[in-house]
Formats: C-alpha cells, sequence, structure tokens
C-alpha cells in the first residue's frame, strides 16, 4: 500500500525552529487535519510537503521513495493552496482559472467553475470579485487539474456557508476517487473519520541551546 | 501549448492590460532624452556627439523601472508558489519572464530610439546601427534585471536596491552599445562592437536562467 510517511520530522525558519519529532503516514483515500495554535509550523508542514521548503531533519517518503528525489515529479501529483490566492485582478475570472489548468495541464475548467458557482461571473475581471468569490476561484484550481494529494492552507476561510459545502463535496470526490488530502484548519472540515495532527505536540527541541555558550 | 509559452503570454496579457505603465517608461526614455538639448544648449555638433551615450543612458533607466514588476507581483498574490511547482524547470519560468519582459519593456525602447535619433539630428547612417546595437543590447539588460530582480525579492527596500545592484552589471551594455553607434558616426565599422553586444546577450541570457532560479529558490523558503 502506497503511503505517504513522515518520519521524526523537524523544521526551521530564519533559524528558529518551529517543530521536531513530528510523524505520521497518509494512505490513499485519506484526509489528514492539521490542528495547533498560530505559529506552531502548519504551514510550514504544508509547505515542506508541498517541496517548497526543505526541512531541517527527518525524512519524507511517498511509496519509499524520498520526496526530495524528484522534485518535478512530485510537484506534478500535488496541488498546493496556500493563504495567498494567486489571482490576477487585471485577468477575468475563466482567464486566471484557464491559465492555471492549461498550465498544470487539467481540462476541467468550466466543471470547477460550475462546481463553484463562478460560471456567471466567468468573463468579470478578477479584481471586482469579493474575497470569498476569489477564494473559490482559487480552490476551482483543485478541480480544473485532478492531482493525487491537496495541501490545503485554511481552505475555508472567508467562505459561506454554502461555498464551505461545495468544497466538503469536492474534497469528499477527491477521497473517494483515492486521492490525499492534508488541511491546515481552525474550522470543522473534511469526513468525520479524517485524521488528526495536533502541532503543538511536537514543540522544538532546542539542540542549538546547549551549544549557544 | 508548452508551459514556457503559457507563462510568457499571461506576462505579455498583463502587461498588456497594464499597458499604461510600459507607456509610461517609454514617455521617460523619450523625456529624459529630450532634456539634454535644453540643458547643454542647442549646440548640434555637441548633441550629435553626446546622443548615443544619452541614448544608452536613458534607456538603462527605462528599463530600470518595470525590472521590480517581474517578480514581486507573482511573489506578493501568491503565484511564485505555483510556478515553483508548475511542471516545467524553474530556469524555464525564469526565461519565459525574461522574454516577456523584454517584448513588453525592451521592444518599445528599440521603436522609439530612432525618435531619439531624430531628436539629436543624427545622420541616415546612423539609424540601422543604432537599432541593431539596440536589439542586441536590450535583451541582455532584460536578463541580468531578471536577476537582480530575483535576487531582491526578499529584501526590505528592494526597489532601492536594484538599481544599485544592476547599474554596474549594465556596463558593458551601455559601453559597446555606445561605442557601435560611435563607430558608425565616424564612419567606421560598427561590426566589432556589435558582435560584442551579441556575444554579451547571448552569454547572458543562459547564465540569468540558472542565476535567477537560483535566486528564486532562496526566496521561496
Amino acid at each position: 500500500m502506497s503511503a505517504i510517511v513522515a518520519n521524526d520530522l523537524a523544521c526551521q525558519r530564519g533559524g528558529r525552529p518551529v517543530f521536531s519529532g513530528l510523524g505520521f503516514s497518509l494512505s490513499a483515500g485519506q484526509c489528514l487535519l492539521l490542528g495547533g495554535a498560530n505559529g506552531s509550523g502548519k504551514s510550514s508542514l504544508l509547505r515542506i510537503l508541498a517541496g517548497l521548503l526543505p526541512c531541517s531533519a527527518g525524512s519524507l517518503t511517498w511509496d519509499g521513495a524520498a520526496l526530495d528525489q524528484d522534485p518535478l515529479h512530485h510537484a506534478g501529483r500535488l496541488h498546493y493552496l496556500g493563504h495567498l490566492d494567486a489571482v490576477k485582478p487585471a485577468l477575468s475570472v475563466a482567464e486566471n482559472l484557464a491559465f492555471w489548468a492549461g498550465l498544470q495541464q487539467g481540462r476541467h475548467g468550466e466543471e470547477a467553475l460550475l462546481h463553484f458557482g463562478l460560471a456567471r461571473l466567468a468573463g468579470e475581471p478578477a479584481r471586482r470579485l469579493s474575497a470569498g468569490q476569489r477564494r473559490r476561484l482559487a480552490l476551482a484550481r483543485l478541480i480544473a487539474a485532478p492531482r493525487e494529494l491537496w495541501l490545503l492552507d485554511e481552505p475555508s476561510v472567508g467562505l459561506d456557508a454554502a461555498s464551505r459545502e461545495k468544497l466538503e463535496n469536492a474534497l469528499a470526490d477527491h477521497l473517494a476517487g483515492g486521492g490525499r488530502a492534508v488541511i491546515a484548519t481552525h474550522q470543522e472540515l473534511g469526513p468525520a473519520q479524517a485524521g488528526r495532527l495536533d502541532l503543538n505536540a511536537f514543540p522544538p527541541r532546542h539542540p542549538d541551546r546547549e551549544h549557544a555558550w | 501549448m508548452s508551459g514556457f509559452l503559457r507563462i510568457a503570454g499571461r506576462d505579455l496579457q498583463l502587461a498588456y492590460r497594464a499597458r499604461g505603465e510600459a507607456l509610461l517608461a517609454v514617455a521617460f526614455f523619450l523625456l529624459v532624452a529630450a532634456l539634454f538639448p535644453l540643458a547643454l544648449g542647442p549646440e548640434p555638433r555637441l548633441l550629435t556627439r553626446i546622443a548615443p551615450g544619452i541614448l544608452w543612458v536613458a534607456a538603462l533607466f527605462a528599463v530600470l523601472l518595470s525590472l521590480d514588476r517581474i517578480f514581486l507581483a507573482d511573489r506578493e498574490d501568491g503565484s511564485l508558489d505555483l510556478l515553483y511547482l508548475a511542471p516545467l524547470p524553474l530556469e524555464a519560468v525564469v526565461l519565459a519572464k525574461i522574454l516577456a519582459h523584454w517584448l513588453s519593456s525592451g521592444l518599445p525602447l528599440v521603436v522609439c530610439g530612432p525618435l531619439i535619433a531624430l531628436l539629436y539630428d543624427l545622420p541616415a547612417a546612423a539609424y540601422p546601427v543604432l537599432l541593431a546595437a539596440l536589439l542586441l543590447g536590450t535583451p541582455a539588460l532584460s536578463a541580468v534585471g531578471a536577476v537582480g530582480a530575483a535576487l531582491t525579492l526578499g529584501a526590505r527596500r528592494g526597489g532601492i536596491l536594484l538599481p544599485l545592484l544592476v547599474l554596474p552589471l549594465y556596463i558593458p551594455v551601455l559601453i559597446f552599445g555606445v561605442a557601435a553607434i560611435d563607430a558608425s558616426l565616424l564612419g567606421l565599422s560598427p561590426r566589432p562592437q556589435l558582435l560584442l553586444l551579441a556575444a554579451f546577450a547571448l552569454a547572458s541570457l543562459p547564465l540569468a536562467t540558472v542565476a535567477g532560479a537560483a535566486a528564486l529558490r532562496q526566496a521561496l523558503e
């Protein structure tokens, strides 16, 4: 069974340790919810999983192969959705989605706009969108190009109840199809049986402090 | 369509939507060049003598205006993370950005170069050389500038640091670009200078893609 396995993972940002000794395993069809206080390293963990940030210690493997062995291949099987929406105000809603979907070799742009209720706004310049609508446009990328692993950082921020349900539906479809998801969230999200990882439980060790003198 | 063309195409589309900015850079280019005759007085021989230098210095400054845009906007709205994760090497992303920057900021300067030659009453023989020098020199300005833009991404006050970093690296383009036009004004062959400009452009493009990609990786962390 192919699984993403993190073992004794540690992270530093700007020389400051964020977490250490973190481990989990994620199989196909599973969802992992990241919890923990602000600054506990949820976003950093997602960036590490995406290959945007190196971990300072530990190992991270998918099906036994290290994630950083072939970064281009790894990048091709994941969606990363950070705090920022990567939406260009000067382009229309459809143009924004078409660019990313095209780059990520996805063909389901229209379907994605429909799912998140953006079809009516397709021709509007993205600068006219509200924050929640922009978020929905960013979420539409998930559907436009199917990927095995979703890495979502507070995906439901700014969404109304109806849109959150659409996100839940998309997530359920994704998991049912054998996809995986790692989601940092403070809100209730994802299936009830989703795994939970509390980053407060992995405070950084301070190896440097002993040698600081 | 390949990812390279998509990225370059999107940047051109964005530049076209914000075409006022490109026009401002061109207006700046023409205005700087037009100020010198007012400052130095209407002495035709002096003006012809200094025209090549003024043309190039004005072009360098005009290019500087648009450099910070190359990566900063993409970083601020989160696009840079996604470009990094796109299924093509980061070097190709940088090259696409350089190409789009040259087409949207460098090429308009090439097109307007003859206007400045007209302003300074350069002889007809100088026009083709001037166009060739600008065509060969401006891609290098975009390439070197993209490295500077990538390097200063993480820096506070990067906008001030960028010209200080990039202008010294523009000196070879300035020297050979001016020398080529000077040579044609003196009735000599501008060939060696143009070849050196071409060599600088050809060397700077691959180097800039590698260095720019390395700088972007640093900036992402």
